[in-house]
């Protein structure tokens, strides 16, 4: 691992090359059980799309309109339109929103992506720190401390831990503020607004994150940490310092650091009670009003998006996998 | 660490004394944790039917009082006791939880055992729906099919059983798979049981165990999935007392610096969470005494 090695790039290119295809028919599964969703449902697109004025229109004009949005088909034929449509990049219009579906996701995913981004960085550093931390004295006091809080703030829901957070920094400290992206009054993000106002969010997001991280690591280098190479570099003098870092965190440490990948999904459950708390104007909070507004175009397209998070997460975690324990390789 | 390395006779002794203190240190959490569900159940249970106390009973007067003696919890925006509303809300909470719980348990099992048991082409399927449905992450499946069915307490329950099947599906199918290859099962097919009773007399009583635990710590999880629907203004309708809604009904008090609205109702949430898994980790214990220990959530 030392010497430099070439990465064994083609056997990871055709690793997710396979899993790309593999990816293809979950999404197409995905879009069509949406579909089938809502044609199960009660919801109405035609009454979505005429809002109050439905309840005023004409039957006539409520037919056209539904003759007119296609929604007289049976729900395969609208599924298969609009995945056509969807491939060639128009993924149809908001109805919460009054706006094309890729322009509230072009104007949105940035923010989250920033949100997600930070409070993640963070959950690794700071999980990694306080499992390793854990791991080196199992049953310890620190030990004890650490994991009694990770159960209990992994019992914890988000949104509480939110407010909870705004009550305490926002209100009672007065050193942050509680939500938004800028002040009230300023219409440009600065670098300093934003980094302020991120800050809370981010924290929150990153400690309903954490448990799971500070529980695998301390797992995963505590028992590295009873591995016979550790012992019998223990039992050979080495200095602790050198075993921790030279045998231990290898075998324990990076293994568990290649699952981030698996978190996404995760994350984006995190997103979208947080963003909601902090009125954070990203992609998860809008999907929260869609799902108020019954907006189904946007909410379809979402549900796609997050799905192919979750893939992409899941090739990610599985090349570093592969990078991390050549015994496992690219095959998967 | 360094103690293992000293004198064997140190070792053990050091080894009896720290097992005698897990030791207690368990059954310390066993008896806590049981408390607070004898309590929560007593709680849901007893509380609204004797309470001759109406928790939508509204008193403007009393409005945002703190934490006193006549209510222990505080008063909300409208003057109604947090404390009663609290009890009402994880009784509604505890239900859908419970009724949810069942509901992902049973497609669970249902689709394990069968691709477990028939194996072949139908276990591939299977395992690719599985797959698909682990892919897209829960809540956002759970908002997308609460918003499509909204309103009213049977698209919540719908929606967090149908997300939440997948674990159990995968817990069964991989015990069904693992005691397929006992020799006692062979015994069984040898001796000439036919299909059914191998499956009544000796997977269904060998998967069970399994599929309760999983159904135990299924619980909490529902619960947190209805209070974070509910919290979102997805869930329950308005007026039910839930404790998601709870949390976002104070979030007004809360922003005027009143903090017992929004705290207890979580607490609520969080307390009986931990007594859950637990009671879950003993008995999982229970089932496998060699694996150490660890909470589950």
């Amino acid at each position: 691992m030392t010497a430099a090695r070439p990465l064994p790039y083609t056997a990871m290119a055709r690793m997710a090359g396979r899993r790309l295809l593999h990816a293809a028919p979950v999404l197409l599964a995905v879009t069509f059980g949406v579909f089938a969703i809502a044609a199960a449902s009660p919801f109405d697109p035609v009454k979505a799309y005429a809002g109050t004025a439905g309840m005023t229109a004409s039957k006539e004009a409520l037919a056209d309109l539904r003759a007119n949005l296609g929604a007289d088909q049976p729900f395969a034929a609208r599924w298969w339109d609009w995945l056509t449509t969807a491939l060639s990049g128009d993924l149809g219009d908001s109805t919460s929103m009054r706006q094309p579906v890729a322009a509230v996701i072009g104007e949105r995913i940035g923010w989250t992506m920033l949100l997600c981004a930070v409070a993640f960085a963070a959950a690794v550093v700071v999980g990694t720190l306080l499992g390793v931390l854990a791991a080196r004295r199992r049953g310890g006091l620190l030990d004890r401390t650490v994991t009694s809080l990770a159960y209990s703030l992994e019992a914890a829901p988000p949104f509480w831990l939110g407010l909870l957070a705004v009550w305490l920094f926002a209100l009672q400290l007065g050193v942050l503020p509680a939500g938004g992206l800028t002040d009230t009054g300023t219409d440009t993000a600065t670098f300093g607004q934003v980094g302020s106002h991120l800050l809370l969010p981010a924290s929150v997001l990153a400690v309903s994150q954490l448990p799971w991280f500070v529980l695998y690591v301390r797992q995963g280098v505590g028992d590295a940490l009873d591995e016979d190479p550790v012992r019998g570099a223990k039992a050979r003098g080495l200095a602790p310092r050198t075993v921790l870092f030279g045998h231990a965190l290898r075998s324990g440490l990076l293994p568990v650091l290649t699952l981030i990948g698996t978190r996404v999904p995760e994350l984006i459950t995190g997103a979208l009670l947080i963003e909601t708390v902090f009125s954070w104007p990203g992609i998860a909070a809008a999907t929260v009003e869609a799902a108020t507004g019954v907006d189904f175009p946007l909410l379809a397209a979402l549900t796609v998006l997050a799905t192919a998070a979750v893939l992409l997460g899941n090739l990610i975690s599985d090349l570093l996998y592969g990078l991390a324990d050549p015994r496992v390789g690219f095959d998967g | 660490m360094a103690d293992s390395l000293t004198g064997a006779g140190a070792g053990a002794g050091g080894w009896r004394t720290r097992g005698a203190k897990r030791r207690s240190a368990r059954t310390l959490r066993i008896r806590t944790s049981s408390a607070i569900v004898i309590l929560v159940v007593l709680a849901v249970l007893v509380v609204p039917p004797l309470a001759q106390l109406d928790q939508q009973a509204v008193d403007i007067t009393a409005k945002l009082n703190p934490p006193s003696w006549s209510h222990l919890f505080g008063t909300d925006d409208v003057g109604r006791d947090v404390l009663l509303r609290c009890v009402y809300g994880l009784r509604v909470s505890l239900l859908v939880g419970v009724v949810a719980a069942l509901v992902a348990t049973v497609i669970g099992t249902a689709v394990g055992a069968l691709a477990g048991a028939l194996g072949g082409r139908l276990d591939r399927l299977v395992m690719r729906l599985v797959d698909t449905f682990s892919s897209v992450p829960h809540l956002l499946l759970g908002i997308f099919i609460v918003a499509m069915f909204r309103p009213g307490v049977w698209p919540v329950i719908i929606s967090v059983g149908l997300t939440h099947w997948v674990s159990t599906a995968r817990i069964v199918r991989a015990e069904v798979l693992s005691l397929r290859g006992r020799p006692f099962i062979d015994a069984a097919i040898s001796g000439g049981a036919s299909r059914r009773r191998v499956a009544v007399r000796h997977l269904i009583p060998g998967v069970l165990p399994q599929a309760a635990l999983a159904a135990v710590l299924m619980v909490p999880h529902a619960i947190w999935h209805e209070s974070a629907l509910s919290f979102l203004g997805l869930g329950l309708p308005a007026h039910t007392a839930s404790l998601g809604a709870m949390v976002s009904g104070g979030r007004g008090a809360l922003l005027a610096g009143d903090w017992w609205p929004v705290a207890f109702p979580g607490l609520f949430i969080v307390v009986p969470t931990l007594a859950v898994a637990g009671l879950a980790a003993a008995w999982r214990e229970r089932l496998n005494p060699r694996r150490q220990s660890e909470l589950m959530l």
